[in-house]
């Protein structure tokens, strides 16, 4: 069994990966600091995302993808053969895009992660559940109608809903892949007060195409192009002076 | 061009009267001349002396029993490992794709020789309900692999990366993930091909006989159907007999067919896809 109690803070050397002849990320270095949020911002295509699913090895998933580097959690190696998958995606949560609640009641999407991992008990399973909710900040909204279908929720509470079945799992990072671009300004208001709530336990990595939104939420920031990591580092330094002209041009919105 | 639109509407609204008053006249048809004459007698009556469908009745859910045990597992896995392991992609894919559209585009009496020539002959088992059962395994397979492919690729493919990303084993998410969001498409599938078992005439001539006046003993007897029992009574004379079978056979079809509709929406509400 992996220990994923010590340092969190993400250490990646060399990343390179390929889909087939395809090169999607290039001689990519990046210490990404614990119960901080770091954004991944980039145009469309420039290998954010693929990025982000190498973390919970989401790309394993992806035929003809082959990854090479050293990718570290705290000391634990990503690909090492024996770390298993499993309790690395249990550790490392991932929120996507598109809000993907189970075609299951509220309750039993949230206790789907303990129960994945033996936790049988009510009393424990209903625990989890409201302290997930709350951290979440949607158990008011929902606490009625944990039996009913998490189908019939709004896309904002839907995706809330999604942020706390990651959180039942008790992981210590949460990656997030563009997790408001499909929702409403309030809704995108709420899940961002919430980052600002969960970094203080929880190192968290954001994929945003909202310059804004990196601004408003991120500490730190990576810039992205066709593959490379143009630049990192504080927010407010990469914001106010970029040091790379790509990155300034991509910022201030002349391209991308 | 407005008078050729309004020929062309009324040409496509003759047709479409035709279809219904060929639908209505066949189902009108069989009720008129059947129902009068459905009786306790031919239901369940004694079987020896006069016309009854009691051994259909006992062949029938025997041959549905044996199809589907066989038939809905075998089918259901293969679907399972084709779309989940192999991604639909690759050699076996196509070639398995390829091999059932033919399959069920064979004519019936095709897989009734080849139980015949099978079991009948080379297995040595004579005329038999578990021949005739198998056989008709065998039929349904292709389709039954078909339509779970179908309502497995239906399922959204953010749902596994959910599943995944919590860690959860690739057994946990087709079981608890996959499987029940696709469960709705495949029940429907498998009552479906249910109602083919049922109403099938052809495979079962060949393979379990038609000994319409004994209940089968046990899977190795001789037996009948309901298709068969109709064939049987009209071409000996008992044709107010075979309208009335037809309508049990008719109600059984119908039946079938809304139960697959209602168990699929019943699901689909269950899991709140549909309101």
């Amino acid at each position: 069994m992996i220990d994923f109690t010590g340092k969190m803070n993400i250490s990646v050397k060399d990343c390179n990966l390929y889909y087939g002849d395809f090169h999607a990320l290039k001689n990519i270095n990046i210490e990404i600091p614990e119960k901080q949020v770091t954004a991944l911002i980039g145009p469309s295509g420039c290998g954010k995302s693929t990025f982000l699913k190498i973390l919970n090895r989401m790309n394993d998933l992806v035929e003809d993808c082959k990854i090479t580097g050293s990718f570290k959690i705290g000391n634990i190696d990503i690909f090492d053969k024996e770390t298993d998958i499993n309790a690395l995606r249990k550790n490392v949560g991932m929120v996507f895009q598109k809000p993907n609640p189970f075609p299951m009641s509220i309750y039993d999407n949230i206790a789907f992660a303990p129960r994945t991992f033996g936790i049988k008990k009510r009393s424990e399973l209903d625990e989890i559940v409201e302290n997930s909710l709350r951290r979440a900040s949607i158990w008011d909204e929902v606490k009625d109608r944990l039996k009913k279908s998490a189908l019939g929720m709004s896309g904002g509470q839907q995706q809330r809903l999604c942020i706390a079945r990651s959180l039942a799992a008790n992981p210590k990072i949460l990656l997030m892949d563009e997790p408001t671009s499909a929702l409403d300004p309030i809704s995108t208001g709420k899940i961002e007060e919430l980052m600002e709530e969960l970094k203080k336990d929880l190192t968290i990595v954001i994929v945003t195409h909202n310059m804004q939104q990196a601004t408003r939420i991120a500490d730190n920031t990576a810039f992205f192009l066709l593959g490379e990591l143009i630049e990192y580092g504080a927010t407010d330094d990469i914001f106010s002076s970029p040091g790379d002209e790509r990155t300034e041009r991509y910022i201030t919105g002349r391209f991308g | 061009m407005r008078k050729l639109y309004s020929a062309l509407k009324i040409i496509c609204l003759v047709a479409l009267g035709i279809t219904l008053i060929c639908l209505v006249a066949v189902i009108a048809y069989v009720l008129i001349k059947g129902t009068g004459k459905l009786s306790f007698d031919l239901l369940f009556g004694d079987y020896k002396s006069s016309p009854s469908i009691l051994p259909a009745f006992v062949g029938m859910l025997e041959l549905v029993a044996i199809a589907s045990l066989i038939a809905v597992p075998i089918g259901v896995a293969s679907a399972i490992f084709l779309v989940e392991y192999t991604n639909n992609k690759g050699k076996l894919v196509r070639i398995i794709q390829v091999a059932t559209e033919t399959l069920a585009g064979i004519p019936s009496i095709v897989y009734g020789l080849f139980g015949y020539l099978i079991f009948v002959v080379a297995f040595g088992w004579g005329y038999s309900i578990i021949g005739g059962g198998i056989t008709l395994a065998i039929m349904i397979l292709p389709t039954i692999v078909r339509s779970t492919q179908e309502s497995l690729l239906s399922v959204q493919g953010g749902l596994r990366e959910g599943s995944y990303a919590l860690g959860a084993s690739k057994v946990r998410t087709i079981f608890k993930i996959v499987l029940p969001s696709a469960s709705g498409g495949i029940v429907t599938a498998i009552i479906l091909a249910i109602g083919r078992v049922v109403s099938e005439s052809a495979v079962l001539i060949l393979t379990i006989g038609m000994v319409v006046n004994k209940v089968p003993q046990n899977l190795l007897s001789p037996g009948t159907s309901l298709a068969l029992d109709i064939y049987y009574f009209a071409s000996n004379g008992y044709r107010d007999e075979a309208a009335a079978t037809s309508v049990v056979l008719l109600v059984f079809v119908i039946f079938l067919n809304l139960l697959a509709s209602g168990i699929g929406k019943l699901i689909k509400k269950s899991t709140g896809e549909e309101k």
